[in-house]
C-alpha cells in the first residue's frame, strides 16, 4: 500500500483534504459515517485501473470544521458540489458510502451533468418508520464497531490512532465526524431525498451489506424505484454497512465492474 | 446569604426493580409506569411544598424543565411558576429555566417570562439553559451539531423583544421573524435577572462573565464534586479581572436535616437512595450526542484525564459516564457529598464551608428528592427555616446581590385573594 497524493481545496474557507492515487479515468469516492481518518485498502482496490480521488466532507476527517457554516441542506449540497469541482471530479465516475453517497446522490439528482455513473453503498437519507434504521448518535460507544461493520474490528481499526497521531486531537476529530453526520442527518436520517431521485439520470449501482445493521436492506428498492435512471442492486455477502471496510476488494470489484459495464 | 428552595417533582413510585427492568429514567421510560391518578396528588403535593417552603420564609422557590423524564414532571415549569405567582406574595419565583433552543420561536420564552414577572409584580429569575442532552437532542430532536448555536441567537431574540420599544424585525441564522413585540412586557426593567445554569465549560463562564449573569453549577453530586467547578469558574473570573461576588454564583445543594446525624441518616436513606438509585438511571445512549459538548472541552477533559487532574472527576466527564460512576447507597451518598445530612448546628457548618469554599451566594436547596413524603419534606423544610437559615443569613454580608428581583413596591401589588373552598361550595 503507497500512499496517496494529498492536495488541500478551499471550501467556505476551510482547507479540506483530497486524496488521489492511481491513473486512468477518475473516480470519486464520498466517504461514510465516520468519515476516512486513514488511508484504506479498499481506495488501492479501486485505484488499480482508475484515478481515485477522495475528498473529505466539511466536519469529517481532512475537511476541518467545515460543517459548522452549513445550516441548510442546501448549504451542504452547494458545497460537496463546489467540492467535487475544485477536486477535478465534475463529469467523472463517483462513488460513495453511507452519509456520503446520500450526498453523492442528491449532486447526481440535482446537476445531472456533474456524475457519469453513480455507485451508492447503503445511503443515507430515508426514514421509513416501519422499518427505521438504527440510530447511529444514540448508542454506546462499545456498541458503534458492531453496527458500523460486520466485524467490528474493521471500524475499530480504522479510529484506533495510528502512531504518532496527537493524542487529543484525534479522538474529538473522530466525534467531529459523527457530529457533522448528525448536522446533515439528524434526527431521523430523513432528507426528503426520496422527492428528488427521479431526478437522477445517471445509471446507478446500489450495493448493500449483506449484514447492515444500520440502514434496512429493503430501503434499496426504494432508491432502485425512484431513480430516474437505471439500476442495479448488488449485495456484498459477509458486509456490514461500511462494506468498503469489511470487503474491500469484492466491493471494489462491484463497483469497476459497474463502470466498466459500458 | 440567599437560601432557595429547589423541587425537580420525580415522580415517587417508581418500581423498586425499576433499575433492573427499565433501560432509563429518561427518553424512552416506559409509559406504563405513569399512572396519571397518582400523578394527580404528586403534582398537588409538589405544589402544596414549594408554597410551603415560601410560607417558611425561603428566599425563592425553584422549578426547571426536563422531558421525558421520571425523574422531572416539568416539562413546562412556567405553568408551575404561573401558580405560585398567586400563591407567594414576597418570596422570589425562580424558573431555571426554559431551554431556549426548543421554542420557535423562542418570542414564546420572552412572553411567558414577561407574564409570569407581571402578574408575580416582579418577582421572576429568568434562567436559561442549554437543556440536557436528553431533553433537548433525543427528548426534543434537536440537532446537537446547532444546539449551542440556536440557544445563543435565541437569547439575543429574548433579550431584544424585552428591550426593544418597538416592534422589530428579527433576521437571524435559525430564525426569522418580521413582527416582534410582546405584549406583556416585564415590569423588572430593562428585564428580569438573567441565571445561567451550567455544566463546567469555560466558554460558559467566560460569557457569564461578559454578560454580568449569575453562573449556576446544578449538579446532583455536592459539594465536593463542585469544587473544581466553582473553582474554574472564579478563577476564570479573576483572569478577566471581574469581583469574586458570591453573588455572581449559585450551586445546588441536597439537604436532610433532623434532631442528629443518625436521625438523619435513617430518615432520609429511603428517598436518597431512590434518587440516586432509580431517578439517576439512564442509558449512557442518549448521555453523548457528538457536538452537545463543544471541542474546548473534550479537549479540556481530555487533557484533565490525561494529567489525571484533580477535577477530572466531574469535568471532560461525558454525562454518561457521571451516571456510570454514581454511588447509589447512602454510605456512598453522604460520604461524597450529595446530600449532606445532619442535625441542624451540623448541616449549618457545612453549608457555612460549602458557601465560603466555594464562594456562592445563592445555595439552591433541594429539600425533597426522590420518593421523599410530603411530611419529611415539610419537616425536612422546616427544620432548616427555623434553625439552619438563621446561621447562614450573616455569609456574605459585604456584597450585594445585583442578580436579585427588583418587585414592585408591596404597596402598589394587587392584592391575591386566599383561595376559599367555602365560598365554592356555596
Amino acid at each position: 500500500m503507497t500512499e496517496p497524493e494529498t492536495l488541500t481545496i478551499d471550501v467556505n474557507g476551510f482547507p479540506t483534504r483530497v486524496w488521489r492515487k492511481g491513473a486512468g479515468p477518475a473516480l470519486g469516492f464520498l466517504a461514510g459515517f465516520g468519515g476516512l481518518p486513514r488511508w484504506i485498502p479498499f481506495l488501492d482496490e479501486l485505484a488499480r485501473g482508475r484515478t481515485v480521488i477522495v475528498p473529505s466532507l466539511p466536519g469529517f476527517p481532512g475537511g476541518d470544521r467545515g460543517h459548522s457554516v452549513l445550516d441548510s441542506h442546501l448549504d451542504w449540497l452547494l458545497a460537496v458540489r463546489e467540492i467535487l469541482d475544485k477536486a477535478g471530479l465534475s463529469g467523472a465516475d463517483l462513488a460513495g458510502s453511507s452519509v456520503g453517497a446520500s450526498l453523492a446522490a442528491e449532486i447526481a439528482a440535482l446537476w445531472p451533468a456533474t456524475v457519469r455513473r453513480l455507485a451508492l453503498i447503503a445511503p443515507f437519507g430515508l426514514f421509513d418508520e416501519t422499518n427505521p434504521p438504527t440510530d447511529p448518535w444514540a448508542q454506546r460507544a462499545d456498541a458503534v464497531p458492531g453496527l458500523m461493520c460486520a466485524d467490528a474490528e474493521k471500524w475499530t481499526a480504522l479510529k484506533t490512532p495510528p502512531e504518532g497521531a496527537n493524542s487529543i486531537e484525534w479522538p474529538i476529530e473522530q466525534v467531529r465526524a459523527n457530529e457533522a453526520a448528525a448536522r446533515i442527518f439528524w434526527p431521523l436520517g430523513n432528507t426528503r431525498i426520496e422527492k428528488r431521485l427521479r431526478l437522477v439520470k445517471a445509471p446507478t449501482l446500489l450495493l448493500w451489506g449483506e449484514q447492515d445493521r444500520i440502514i434496512p436492506r429493503a430501503y434499496a428498492d426504494v432508491f432502485a424505484k425512484g431513480i430516474g435512471g437505471p439500476t442495479r442492486i448488488q449485495v456484498i455477502a459477509g458486509a456490514g454497512h461500511l462494506a468498503e471496510l469489511d470487503r474491500p476488494a469484492e466491493t471494489a470489484a462491484a463497483i469497476a465492474g459497474f463502470l466498466e459495464a459500458d | 446569604m440567599k437560601l432557595m428552595w429547589f423541587h425537580l417533582m420525580p415522580y415517587t413510585e417508581l418500581p423498586v426493580d425499576f433499575r433492573d427492568r427499565n433501560p432509563s429514567v429518561w427518553v424512552d421510560i416506559h409509559s406504563t409506569l405513569f399512572d396519571p391518578k397518582r400523578a394527580h396528588l404528586m403534582y398537588n403535593d409538589f405544589m402544596d411544598e414549594l408554597e410551603y417552603a415560601a410560607e417558611c420564609g425561603f428566599d425563592a422557590v425553584c422549578v426547571n424543565e426536563h422531558h421525558s423524564n421520571g425523574y422531572g414532571l416539568m416539562p413546562s415549569p412556567n405553568l408551575i411558576a404561573a401558580s405560585l405567582a398567586r400563591r407567594t406574595t414576597d418570596t422570589a419565583i425562580c424558573v431555571m429555566g426554559n431551554s431556549l433552543a426548543l421554542y420557535n420561536p423562542p418570542t414564546r420564552v420572552a412572553e411567558e417570562f414577561a407574564m409570569i414577572d407581571v402578574i408575580s409584580g416582579g418577582r421572576l429569575i429568568a434562567g436559561f439553559p442549554v437543556g440536557t442532552p436528553m431533553d433537548t437532542c433525543y427528548a426534543y430532536g434537536t440537532n446537537p451539531s446547532q444546539l449551542r448555536q440556536r440557544y445563543h441567537e435565541a437569547h439575543d431574540l429574548v433579550k431584544r423583544a424585552w428591550t426593544e420599544k418597538d416592534t422589530f424585525a428579527f433576521n437571524g441564522r435559525f430564525n426569522q421573524q418580521r413582527y416582534i413585540n410582546i405584549w406583556p412586557r416585564p415590569v423588572q426593567q430593562p428585564h428580569p435577572p438573567i441565571w445561567i445554569p451550567g455544566g463546567g465549560s469555560v466558554e460558559t463562564w467566560q460569557w457569564c462573565a461578559q454578560m454580568n449573569y449569575v453562573y449556576c453549577y446544578l449538579s446532583y453530586y455536592g459539594y465536593k464534586a463542585g469544587r473544581a467547578t466553582m473553582d474554574g469558574f472564579w478563577a476564570e473570573m479573576d483572569r478577566l479581572g471581574k469581583d469574586r461576588n458570591p453573588y455572581q454564583a449559585g450551586f445546588l445543594q441536597f439537604i436532610g436535616v433532623a434532631e442528629s446525624r443518625q436521625q438523619a441518616y435513617d430518615l432520609y436513606s429511603e428517598a436518597a437512595e431512590y434518587f440516586y438509585g432509580r431517578c439517576l438511571h439512564v442509558d449512557p445512549r442518549y448521555a453523548t450526542p457528538p457536538g452537545y459538548t463543544s471541542e474546548g472541552s473534550q479537549r479540556a477533559g481530555i487533557e484533565s484525564q490525561v494529567k489525571k487532574a484533580a477535577d477530572a472527576t466531574v469535568r471532560g466527564k461525558s454525562t454518561g459516564e457521571r451516571f456510570a460512576s454514581v454511588a447509589r447507597d447512602m454510605d456512598g451518598i453522604v460520604d461524597n457529598g450529595y446530600v449532606i445530612i445532619g442535625s441542624p448546628d451540623e448541616v449549618a457548618q457545612q453549608l457555612r464551608e460549602v458557601a465560603t469554599q466555594l464562594n456562592v451566594g445563592h445555595l439552591m436547596l433541594l429539600l425533597q428528592y426522590g420518593n421523599m413524603s410530603k411530611d419529611l419534606t415539610r419537616y425536612n423544610t422546616k427544620l432548616f427555616a427555623e434553625q439552619v437559615m438563621p446561621k447562614l443569613r450573616d455569609l456574605h454580608a459585604g456584597w450585594t446581590d445585583h442578580w436579585w428581583p427588583r418587585p414592585m413596591d408591596a404597596a402598589l401589588r394587587a392584592e391575591v385573594p386566599a383561595y376559599m373552598p367555602k365560598l365554592a361550595a356555596e
